[in-house]
C-alpha cells in the first residue's frame, strides 16, 4: 500500500514541478527573452449572437505577462496545495490555461485570433473522437479491448455517405451509419467472445480489413460513379432559440448540427447509465471481476456481446459525422487515424466518460490551434505545429497521467471454470 | 514416413484452410463489386460464369505480377520473365526487417506499432550518410546502414524507456511517435541540408554510388543485396531469442513480467533493450529501402511498410522464419496487386482485405474449425499480446 501511495505522491510532485517550470519558462521566454513586438487581437464574435465584447486588443508582451503571471500564481497555489496534500487538479488546470494563452498571445503578435471560432472548431474536431472514445469506453468497461474504433468510424462514414447519396436523404445516412458500426462490432464480439481471439490483434486486423474494403470500394464505385454514389447531402445547423445567442457559448454549443446534439445526449446518457443504473453496475462488474459477476447470476459473455454491439452503434454515429454531419462526400481513409486518437483519449481520460471527453476536447483544441496558427501565418514550421497534439499526448500519458489502470479483466476472454 | 507426412499435413491444415477461405472471400468481393458481373444478375448461369472469369482474371494478373510473366520474356532473355519475382523480393526485403521488429517485440510481450516511425528514422540516417559523405565502397554502405539503425534504435528505445519509467503504454506511445516521425520527415526534407539542389518538391539528393547495395541480377531487375541482409537479420533474431541469455530474458518478460522481476531480471532494461533492437531492425529496413531500391529519401519512403509489418509478424506467428515467409507472401500480394490494378482494373487495395482475412483466420483456429466442421485441428498456442494492464 505504501508503495502505491508513494508512487502517487511522486506523480503529483512531478506534475507540480513540471507545471511550475513551464510557467516560469513561458513568463521569461514569451515575456522577456523573445517578446512579441505588436498587438494581438482576440475576436469574440462569430455569427449573429449578442455582442458583449467584439474584440480585445492587447500588446503581445503585456498579454503574455498577464497570462503567464496567472499561471505562475496558480503554480504557487499548486505547490501550497501539494504541501497540504490537497487536490492539485484545479490550480494545475488554471496554470495550463495561462501557459496556453501566453503562447497564443505571443505567437499571434500582430495578428487576429478568432477565439470563439478557435473553440468552436476544437469542439467540432473533437466530435468523432468523443463518439469513438465512448465506443471504446463501453467495450473496455465490459472487458473487451476495442482497437477497432478506427474501423468502426471509417466503415460507418462510408456507409452513411453511400446511403445518403443513394437516397438523397441525410436521415437515412444517419440511420445506416450505426448499423455499419454495429456490423464491425459484431465481428469484434464474435471473434473476441465466441472464438477467444486476442483482442488487440483482432482490433488491429479489423481496422486493416475496413481500410482495405473502403479503399477498394471507393476506387471501384465511388470514384467512377460519383454522381450517384458519393454526393451525400449534409445536415444543416440547428440554432437553438435564445441559447444560440449567448456570446461565445452560443455559437460553440447551441448552433450545431443534429449529430453534435446527439453527442451531448449520448455522453450524458452513458455517464448516468454507467454509474447509476443496474446495467452500468453489471457492465463494470464484468469488466473488473467477471467470475464474481457470473457467481451472482450475470451472463458475462451475453452482456459483453450486447455492450460491444452498443459501442458499435455509438461509434457509427461518430462515423456519420464525417459525411452527412460535415462534408457530405466520403474520402479515402477520411478518418485519418481518429480512431487511434480516440483510443488515446480514452486511456488519457482513465476510462471515465468525462475524462475521455475532456481529453478528446484537448486533442481537438491542439489540432485546431495548429491549423489556426498556420492560417494566420506564424513563424513556426507547420510540421512542428502539426506534431503538437501527438507530443501533448506523449507528455500527458508519461508525465501527468502516469500509471493508468484499465478495467481489471479488460482483454481477457471469459470462460466458465476460470480457464483462460 | 507416413507419420511425418501426416504431421506435415496437420501443420499446414490451418494455414492452408485460412488461405483458401481468405482468397475465396476476396474473390467474391472482386466479382460482386464489378459492374459487368452485376449487370448479368438476370441469368444465373451467365452471372456465375462472368463472376468466375472476373475473379479468375484478377488472380491470374496477381500471379503474373508477383512470380512469373511469360509476356515479359518476348524480346528479352528468359530471365526477364522473373521480373515480377524480383519485384516481390524487393518489396519483401524491408517487410522482413520491419516484420522482425514487430515479431521481436511480441516475444517480449510488447506490441510495437511504431515500426513505421522507426523505419522513417532509419531511412533518414542512411540517406544523410549516403549522400553527404565520401567514403570507400563497402564501408560507406555499412556506415550508412549503421547511422540509420542508430537513429531508429534511439527512437525505438525511447518507447521502452518511457514505458519502463512512467508506465505509459507502448501502443499509445508508438502510435503518437509514428505521427511525429511522419511530420518530422516532411520538415527535414525542406531543410537546406536535405533538399536536393534545384528541386522544390520534398526529395533528398541520391546517395553516392559507393553507398548503394549491389544489384543481384543485372541492371534490368531491381533485386538487390538487401534480401541477404534481411535473411541474416532473421537469423540474428532467431539466435538472439533462442541461444542467448538476453534473449531468454526477453522471452521471460514476455511470458510473465512479474515472475521475471521476481527472478531478478531487470524489466526496465529488458523493455528498453527490446525496443532499441526492434527500432534498429525497422531502421535497417528503412536504410535498405534507401540504399537498395529508392536511392533518394522522399516523403513517402515508408509507404505502409511499418503497418504491413504488423500483419506480417502476426501471420508469421512472431517466429523469425515465419516472418520471412509472411513477408514474401505479402511482397507477392503487393507486387501482384499493382499488375492486377493495371491489367484488370481491380484496385490494389483489395490486397489489404486478403491480408487482414488471412491473419484473422490464422488467429482464430476455432473459427476455421467451426466453418469446416473439423473435430480437431493442430494449432500452436494462440499468439497473444498483453492488454493495457500487462
Amino acid at each position: 500500500m505504501s508503495e502505491i501511495r508513494s508512487s502517487v505522491e511522486k506523480r503529483r510532485l512531478r506534475g507540480v514541478v513540471v507545471i511550475t517550470l513551464l510557467s516560469s519558462l513561458s513568463f521569461l521566454y514569451f515575456g522577456f527573452i523573445s517578446p512579441g513586438k505588436n498587438k494581438t487581437t482576440f475576436g469574440f464574435v462569430l455569427n449573429n449572437e449578442w455582442v458583449l465584447i467584439k474584440e480585445w486588443v492587447i500588446a503581445s508582451a503585456t498579454g503574455v505577462k498577464i497570462f503567464s503571471g496567472i499561471s505562475l500564481v496558480a503554480s504557487v497555489l499548486a505547490i501550497l496545495a501539494y504541501r497540504k496534500r490537497r487536490q492539485i487538479v484545479f490550480p494545475v488546470g488554471v496554470a495550463t490555461f495561462g501557459i496556453l494563452m501566453s503562447f497564443i498571445t505571443w505567437a499571434a503578435s500582430g495578428k487576429f485570433i478568432p477565439l470563439t471560432g478557435l473553440l468552436q472548431g476544437a469542439l467540432l474536431l473533437a466530435v468523432p473522437l468523443i463518439f469513438g472514445s465512448m465506443s471504446g469506453l463501453i467495450c473496455e468497461r465490459s472487458g473487451v479491448i476495442n482497437i477497432a474504433i478506427e474501423g468502426q468510424l471509417l466503415a460507418s462514414a462510408f456507409v452513411s455517405g453511400v446511403v445518403a447519396s443513394l437516397t438523397h436523404k441525410t436521415i437515412w445516412g444517419l440511420i445506416a451509419a450505426p448499423i455499419a458500426g454495429a456490423a464491425i462490432s459484431f465481428l469484434l464480439a464474435t471473434f473476441a467472445i465466441k472464438f477467444s481471439v486476442d483482442q488487440v490483434i483482432l482490433g488491429f486486423v479489423l481496422n486493416v480489413l475496413v481500410i482495405g474494403l473502403t479503399d477498394f470500394l471507393y476506387k471501384k464505385l465511388l470514384v467512377p460513379y460519383q454522381s450517384t454514389w458519393n454526393t451525400a447531402p449534409t445536415f444543416g445547423k440547428i440554432e437553438l432559440p435564445i441559447l444560440s445567442k449567448i456570446p461565445v457559448l452560443g455559437p460553440i454549443f447551441f448552433s450545431q448540427s443534429i449529430v453534435v446534439y446527439l453527442m451531448f445526449a449520448i455522453v450524458a446518457t452513458i455517464t448516468f447509465a454507467l454509474f447509476k443504473t443496474k446495467w452500468g453496475l453489471r457492465t463494470r462488474a464484468i469488466g473488473e471481476h467477471p467470475t464474481a459477476a457470473d457467481t451472482v447470476g450475470i451472463d458475462v459473455n451475453k452482456l459483453r456481446f450486447k455492450n460491444v454491439i452498443i459501442a458499435g452503434l455509438i461509434a457509427g454515429v461518430g462515423g456519420a459525422y464525417y459525411t452527412v454531419g460535415s462534408v457530405g462526400a466520403f474520402g479515402k481513409e477520411m478518418t485519418a487515424g481518429a480512431g487511434f486518437i480516440a483510443l488515446a483519449a480514452l486511456i488519457f481520460g482513465k476510462w471515465s466518460p468525462i475524462g475521455a471527453v475532456f481529453a478528446a476536447l484537448l486533442f481537438g483544441f491542439a489540432d485546431n490551434l495548429q491549423s489556426t496558427l498556420t492560417i494566420i501565418g506564424v513563424s513556426i514550421p507547420s510540421e512542428f505545429m502539426l506534431m503538437v497534439p501527438y507530443i501533448a499526448t506523449i507528455i500527458a500519458v508519461t508525465g501527468l497521467v502516469g500509471r493508468v489502470r484499465a478495467p481489471a479483466a479488460d482483454g481477457v476472454p471469459y470462460l466458465r471454470g476460470g480457464a483462460h | 514416413m507416413r507419420t511425418s507426412l501426416a504431421k506435415f499435413g496437420q501443420a499446414i491444415k490451418l494455414p492452408g484452410l485460412s488461405f483458401a477461405l481468405a482468397f475465396t472471400l476476396t474473390g467474391f468481393t472482386i466479382a460482386f463489386s464489378d459492374a459487368k458481373v452485376l449487370s448479368k444478375i438476370g441469368s444465373p448461369l451467365e452471372f456465375i460464369k462472368s463472376a468466375g472469369a472476373t475473379a479468375g482474371n484478377a488472380y491470374l494478373a496477381l500471379f503474373q505480377g508477383s512470380i512469373f510473366d511469360i509476356n515479359l520474356t518476348k524480346g528479352h532473355n528468359f530471365f526477364q520473365g522473373f521480373y515480377p519475382l524480383s519485384e516481390t523480393i524487393v518489396i519483401a526485403t524491408p517487410l522482413i526487417l520491419t516484420g522482425l521488429s514487430v515479431a521481436l517485440a511480441f516475444k517480449s510481450g510488447l506490441f510495437n506499432i511504431g515500426a513505421q516511425g522507426q523505419f522513417i528514422f532509419g531511412a533518414i540516417g542512411a540517406s544523410y550518410v549516403g549522400f553527404h559523405f565520401q567514403l570507400p565502397i563497402v564501408i560507406h554502405v555499412i556506415a550508412a546502414a549503421l547511422a540509420g539503425m542508430a537513429l531508429a534504435a534511439i527512437w525505438g528505445g525511447a518507447v521502452g524507456l518511457l514505458k519502463a519509467k512512467t508506465g505509459a503504454h507502448e501502443v499509445i506511445l508508438t502510435i503518437m511517435m509514428n505521427y511525429i516521425a511522419g511530420y518530422f520527415i516532411l520538415w527535414i526534407l525542406k531543410t537546406s541540408q536535405f533538399l536536393r539542389p534545384g528541386r522544390i518538391d520534398p526529395i533528398a539528393p541520391e546517395v553516392n554510388q559507393s553507398a548503394r547495395l549491389p544489384l543481384l541480377a543485372g541492371a534490368n531487375l531491381r533485386i538487390h543485396a538487401g534480401i541477404f541482409i534481411a535473411l541474416v537479420a532473421a537469423l540474428f533474431v532467431w539466435w538472439l531469442l533462442t541461444k542467448t541469455t538476453i534473449g531468454y530474458k526477453f522471452r521471460a518478460v514476455g511470458a510473465n513480467g512479474q515472475a521475471a522481476k521476481t527472478a531478478g531480471i531487470s524489466v526496465p532494461f529488458v523493455l528498453t533493450a527490446t525496443m532499441a533492437i526492434c527500432g534498429a531492425l525497422a531502421g535497417l529496413g528503412g536504410a535498405v529501402q534507401v540504399l537498395g531500391s529508392e536511392h533518394a529519401l522522399n516523403a513517402d519512403i515508408a509507404g505502409s511498410f511499418g503497418f504491413d509489418a504488423i500483419t506480417v509478424a502476426l501471420l508469421g506467428r512472431a517466429q523469425p522464419l515465419g516472418t520471412v515467409f509472411a513477408a514474401l507472401l505479402f511482397g507477392a500480394l503487393h507486387a501482384g496487386g499493382r499488375t492486377m490494378q493495371s491489367n484488370t482494373g481491380v484496385p490494389l487495395d483489395i490486397v489489404l482485405v486478403t491480408q487482414a482475412l488471412i491473419v484473422l483466420f490464422i488467429a482464430a483456429p476455432t473459427f476455421v474449425r467451426f466453418i469446416f466442421r473439423l473435430k480437431k485441428l493442430n494449432s500452436s498456442a494462440g499468439l497473444t499480446s498483453k492488454g493495457w494492464n500487462g
